[in-house]
């Protein structure tokens, strides 16, 4: 080390930063260090302005770079419970890669987090390996697709005037045989919610398992967990290996088992933007037994709007194994009508064949429930 | 460059300069745009639709005296939008003309240069904004990735083309998607938030056309109070600029104050559902506002 122990000093911060799990690159510092530098500093501001635009923190963890950054420079170690305690959100989105975990943290926590853990690790696995597998590999193809603004060269469809013009300058003005074009198709976003309440307890694991397929093999695909409040996990679950994929949900995720708040987390869902326009277009699929507690205005509203955007709205219920299963609470009720498919959801067989079906045409949900009656 | 040094030598006295450029940046924004112009660095721009991210990058331009090259992103952007194209109408036409004599149809008349090759031609002239990145597929962030890095393009039947300075480059992100990280970090970073309603009231002052100061600080107040409620679309500062313009219109052409107000809220809020849902507390919010 020859930094100068001013120098030493803000690197000493990037690397605090960095091993509060924000991804930051050496590159960074060298930018932070030469930014500092050019401002003065003339004051505290100068600093923190400054590793605000060279160390980019994104802006849902902003809070917590800020007592970070207190904690550092000022010594202000209350700070750090501080931030952590105002970031009261229902909406958690682990948005950067994670580079190192807090090991000691999850063993202090203890309590909910950790069993959670051991249940997801313990409990079986109804879907094994080769199932899996063939899921795997049938997915990609298998998902709704839309037309693409890209165009491919094919050897059927219309003439690529731009191609062709290209082979012919290539070759000196002869007119080899004409170039076609077809419009690209590409996936859908596929949008998954998962409602990990007490009452889906039981499917939990299958469904986190059977996202986690999902995530790796489709092209575009978001996972959220619904509980009393609402969980990204798309960034977790990208890790390869599933054990480790699954740890590191569980230590996302912070309301397993909790309560049902289906409406409100919905809505939280949709009042973010950039989580809003994960569903336009896409094919969304609810995992939840659609048991709201309370009332179930918030629910109808945040399905209507849901479907709005959506390209598919599916509803997968494990209530719906059961051969006497009717929608006949007044949540169901309410959002049967914009439901494309209300489904059963009992098994990660049912599913995942439904996910696989998900391309073929089905008709409307409400119409195939009014006949069954 | 001496001359960026002059224009920016610190970021008080940027966002002095950008105050004549009727853009009011407050000073996070300040400095990381003088980090972006003196450590040459491209700036990324983040913030909710309307938060003025684009604006941002016509008042630099505005302000080094250069022209400002937009390239607008969406989905299935691909080189020949971004970087360069040959005009294979002309090349053909070009060929035919000259029969058996020689043509070079890879002059550069047969060039037509898109954005990027735009500012490399001219870097000490152009502005390079890269709207709206996040609307781009992730093969483009790539490419994107690679000229931000070296600053060149290749042409393979011309050889590469360099930039003889660096230029100054712009991106903006709705944040509708997350970009790629090799991307943030090469960049010098600012998410732009809402402003409180005091420096709101002073945007306004400074971009509407004709606004009474009471009008500019009341709209600023009731704008803060309808951001707070949960709106599908929360109105940005565009927009609180369109309502002070809407209703001084309005109360020119006779309505009264708070009818103003109310009869031009189509321009605040544009959803349906978030219409219903302010239309019984919107008088109560413009009392408060007004008074």
């Amino acid at each position: 080390m020859t930094l100068p122990p001013a120098a030493a000093n803000l690197a000493g911060f990037a690397r605090l930063v960095r091993t509060a799990g924000f991804a930051i690159a050496s590159e960074q510092i060298v930018t932070f260090l030469r930014g500092v530098e050019l401002l003065g500093p003339r004051s505290m501001d100068d600093i923190h302005d400054a590793a605000l635009a060279t160390l980019a923190p994104s802006p849902d963890r902003r809070a917590e770079f800020d007592a970070l950054f207190r904690a550092w420079f000022w010594g202000d170690v209350t700070a750090v419970a501080a931030g952590d305690d105002d970031d009261e959100t229902k909406v958690k989105d682990d948005g950067g890669a994670r580079e190192e975990v807090f090991a000691p943290v999850e063993q202090i926590v203890g309590g909910e987090m950790a069993s959670a853990t051991e249940k997801l690790a313990a409990r079986h696995f109804a879907m094994d390996r080769e199932d899996r597998d063939a899921f795997a590999l049938r997915l990609p193809a298998a998902l709704p697709t839309r037309r693409s603004f890209r165009n491919a060269k094919a050897s059927r469809g219309r003439p690529d005037l731009r191609r062709s013009l290209r082979a012919i300058v290539a070759s000196d003005g002869d007119v080899p045989s004409p170039v076609m074009r077809r419009r690209l198709e590409v996936q859908r976003p596929l949008l998954l919610l998962i409602d990990i309440s007490g009452s889906m307890k039981l499917h939990t694991a299958d469904h986190l398992k059977l996202a986690h397929e999902i995530v790796r093999h489709a092209d575009r695909a978001e996972v959220f967990t619904l509980g009393t409040r609402l969980t990204r996990i798309t960034v977790p679950l990208r890790i390869a290996d599933p054990e480790l994929a699954m740890e590191r949900v569980s230590e996302t995720v912070e309301d397993w088992d909790g309560g049902t708040r289906i409406g409100p987390t919905l809505l939280a869902l949709l009042s973010v933007p950039r989580f809003a326009a994960f569903a336009r277009g896409a094919s969304v699929v609810v995992l939840s037994d659609g048991l709201e507690r309370g009332d179930h205005r918030e629910m109808e509203l945040a399905f209507r709007r849901l479907g709005a955007r959506a390209h598919r709205l599916s509803l997968a219920t494990p209530l719906a194994a059961d051969s006497r299963f009717w929608p006949r609470t007044a949540a169901l009720k309410a959002v049967l009508p914009y439901l494309d498919d209300l489904i059963d959801g009992s098994s990660t067989d049912a599913i995942s064949r439904f996910i696989l079906s998900l391309a073929k045409p089905a008709r409307r949900a409400s119409d195939i429930w009014r006949e069954a009656s | 460059m001496n001359h960026l040094d002059d224009i920016a030598p610190s970021p008080e006295a940027l966002a002095a300069r950008l105050r004549n450029e009727r853009y009011l940046a407050d000073d996070g924004l300040a400095t990381a745009i003088f980090l972006a112009i003196r450590l040459g660095k491209p700036l990324l721009l983040e913030g909710a639709p309307g938060v003025g991210k684009t604006e941002a990058a016509k008042a630099v331009a505005r302000l080094l005296g250069c022209e400002l090259v937009r390239l607008q992103c969406y989905e299935g952007i691909d080189a020949a939008h971004a970087l360069y194209e040959w005009n294979y109408q002309r090349q053909l036409l070009a060929i035919r003309q000259a029969g058996e004599r020689e043509v070079d149809i890879y002059d550069d008349r047969f060039l037509i240069a898109r954005p990027l090759l735009q500012v490399l031609q001219a870097p000490a002239e152009r502005v390079l904004l890269v709207d709206e990145i996040d609307r781009s597929d992730h093969e483009f962030e790539a490419l994107l990735l690679e000229f931000l890095s070296d600053f060149q393009i290749t042409i393979p039947e011309r050889g590469t083309v360099t930039a003889k300075a660096q230029p100054i480059v712009v991106l903006t992100s709705n944040r509708t998607r997350e970009l790629a990280e090799a991307l943030r970090r090469r960049c010098v970073y600012h998410w732009i938030g809402y402003p409180d309603a005091e420096r709101e009231a002073a945007i306004i002052m400074a971009r509407a056309g004709d606004v009474a100061e009471a009008t500019a600080a009341a709209v600023a107040r009731a704008v803060q109070d309808i951001r707070v409620r949960p709106l599908a679309k929360p109105p940005g500062i565009s927009e609180a600029i369109e309502w002070a313009n809407a209703a001084t219109v309005l109360e020119k052409g006779g309505s009264p104050w708070p009818e103003a107000f109310r009869r031009a809220i189509g321009v605040l809020v544009k959803d349906e559902e978030d219409l219903t849902y302010l239309a019984p507390e919107l008088p109560r919010i413009l009392e408060k506002a007004l008074g």
